[in-house]
């Protein structure tokens, strides 16, 4: 897991795939800052981890299942609208996807 | 004015002796009395007294209220309430009054419990301090210049400051525990599963967890006894100890107990007021006859590193639902949906969120992940096998919460790596899933500010844990 240094447009790349815009402050902070958090995480890399799995579940859960069936919680699409920024005929409305 | 015994109360208000107004009364004027403290987020006084009326109605009608009959309480702000702002002390949230309520709310308040203000934390949880709450810091009852610790600090600081007999956290490396410590109350981070998430803003799913603070072990077992075990609405929910989680009559014989000292949280980096302290309850529990012995986990100095990858990953999956679409927050400048995006979350997210998200982002694309993520999964697996192995041979392993006392507000707030550094001792736990308490013990005779001892269990133990933390406060704390 050899490393550099983070660079700028790694920075700015990161912030696109993360979709959050930042001030060019930031990303020279970041830059900075992620790599000094990545070079600390980096001693994991030399960890003898030889014949053992990745652990994704602590209390050994497998496909926890239940029954399909609505559930009546008893609100109305309104009351559920009300929490999203606009509305419009009921549905949620968001800005042009293609300008 | 101090608070009864939960129990006790609950018993009064059942029994007509004590009105759940009045209790509510008098946390709401604790809440004012301490308000520079900024504990608090907001006050929920009109549902609290609502509630409290409706409850001492039941009693006057002879009808049992429940065992939280009157009993207010505290939720950090990452709970979701019934009909009140569910901010998780972040900008982004801002305006979002939820539909409905955590499991945990839910079952607390079917048993009479009032909820009477959200508190104050680090937004989404990501610190260590209540600093990276994206409206103030909370302050340490102790010193108004040090911080409370976090991520639960709003809600420990809250405890010390008897605004109610209890508060419910969150836990996901350390965020009960630490603040526990650093404020002298006593904080439980359960077994992971053994708290429903359902309702509670999500951090880091693998080791999120919900659990009580308090100021003695008896109330936090009576309050952890009426909200854990299996949920519906949270599949990786796990059952109940069939003999729940009230303190037994007869109290835990600390002569029968093994307990192992992890050696390497005793090492460097270790304050020495601390150590002076957690090696003044080390002797204490030899005094009460216990055996106590040194014991090693290897692999543990690396769980800090394995933590740091891991939930940034999580939360940056967790957190990509905040695009300013669904909830109130929402930027308009932007030109289209993609920059509505990226500027609804470069405006509704503080600092810390925004370099977590991006570590994540990073150690989760393509080319990357097997190198960090992968990686980290699989140390997890060497930590959990080394915690299993020696917690076969010892009933309960201690050592610090932290390797400090309470720290001055602004310390370490311009390096995010020291300020990671904090949370040392507390995410091997939360890693591995096993229940961990914080306790406070003697302070140091170097400092006036609170110390706690964490103590540890296997996974599942978690009544044991608390019998034995019943025990343990009686020999350890000395004011």
């Amino acid at each position: 897991m050899a490393m550099a240094k983070l660079s700028r447009e790694d920075v700015l790349k990161l912030a696109q795939l993360a979709r959050i815009s930042l001030t060019d402050d930031e990303v020279d902070a970041f830059a900075d800052e992620l790599s000094a958090i990545l070079g600390y995480v980096e001693q994991l890399s030399s960890a003898d981890i030889r014949g053992l799995e990745p652990t994704n579940q602590v209390t050994g859960l497998t496909n926890v299942m239940r029954k399909d069936e609505v559930i009546d919680y008893g609100y109305t699409p309104a009351q559920l609208l009300n929490i999203v920024p606009k509305v419009e005929k009921n549905m949620l409305k968001v800005k042009r996807m293609i300008s | 004015m101090s608070w009864a015994p939960i129990a006790t109360i609950a018993d009064d208000v059942n029994a007509g002796r004590v009105k759940a107004i009045d209790l509510v009364e008098q946390a709401l004027a604790a809440i004012e009395e301490h308000k520079d403290y900024q504990a608090i987020i907001s006050t929920l006084a009109d549902a609290a007294r609502s509630q409290a009326k409706s409850i001492d109605e039941k009693v006057a009608n002879g009808v049992n209220a429940g065992r939280l009959a009157g009993v207010p309480f505290i939720a950090k702000d990452n709970l979701l309430v019934m009909g009140v702002e569910a901010t998780a002390a972040s900008n982004i949230l801002k305006g979002f009054v939820p539909p409905y309520q955590s499991t945990v709310i839910n079952r607390l308040e079917a048993e009479g419990a009032i909820c009477v203000a959200k508190a104050n934390q680090d937004a989404f949880g990501h610190g260590a301090s209540t600093e990276n709450s994206d409206f103030f810091v909370t302050k340490n009852p102790h010193d108004k210049t040090r911080v409370p610790g976090g991520s639960s600090g709003g809600p420990a600081a809250a405890v010390v400051l008897e605004m109610a007999p209890f508060a419910i956290g969150t836990d996901t490396g350390g965020s009960i525990r630490q603040p526990a410590s650093y404020v002298g109350c006593v904080g439980l981070r359960p077994t992971y599963g053994l708290t429903s998430r359902s309702g509670v803003v999500a951090m880091a799913s693998s080791t999120d967890t919900i659990g009580p603070l308090a100021m003695t072990v008896e109330d936090l077992a009576y309050v952890f006894d009426v909200y854990a075990g299996k949920d519906e609405l949270d599949s990786t929910t796990i059952g109940r100890d069939p003999a729940g989680y009230q303190l037994p009559a007869a109290a835990y014989q600390l002569p029968t107990a093994r307990i192992g000292v992890i050696k390497e949280w005793m090492g460097e980096g270790l304050d020495d007021d601390v150590r002076e302290s957690v090696e003044k309850a080390i002797a204490d529990f030899k005094a009460a006859g216990a055996v106590v012995e040194e014991v090693s986990i290897p692999s543990l100095p690396l769980s800090l590193a394995v933590y740091y990858i891991l939930i940034p990953a999580e939360v940056s999956s967790n957190l990509a639902r905040h695009d300013g679409q669904r909830y109130q927050f929402s930027e308009q400048s932007g030109k289209d949906l993609f920059e509505s995006y990226t500027l609804s979350r470069a405006k509704g997210f503080g600092r810390e969120a925004k370099r977590r998200i991006m570590i994540g982002t990073y150690v989760l694309s393509s080319g990357y992940y097997d190198a960090y993520y992968k990686q980290a999964q699989t140390v997890r697996t060497k930590l959990i096998n080394e915690f299993n192995d020696v917690l076969e041979r010892y009933d309960f392993l201690i050592g610090p919460v932290a390797p400090n006392a309470a720290f001055k507000i602004g310390e370490n707030a311009d390096d995010p790596l020291k300020m990671y550094l904090v949370d040392m001792m507390t995410v091997a736990p939360a890693l591995v899933g096993v229940p961990a308490i914080s306790l406070p013990i003697t302070p140091s005779s170097q400092t006036s500010m609170p110390i706690g001892l964490q103590v540890i269990a296997a996974q599942r133990r978690d009544r044991e844990l608390l019998e034995f933390a019943a025990a343990a406060e009686e020999v350890v704390s000395h004011g």
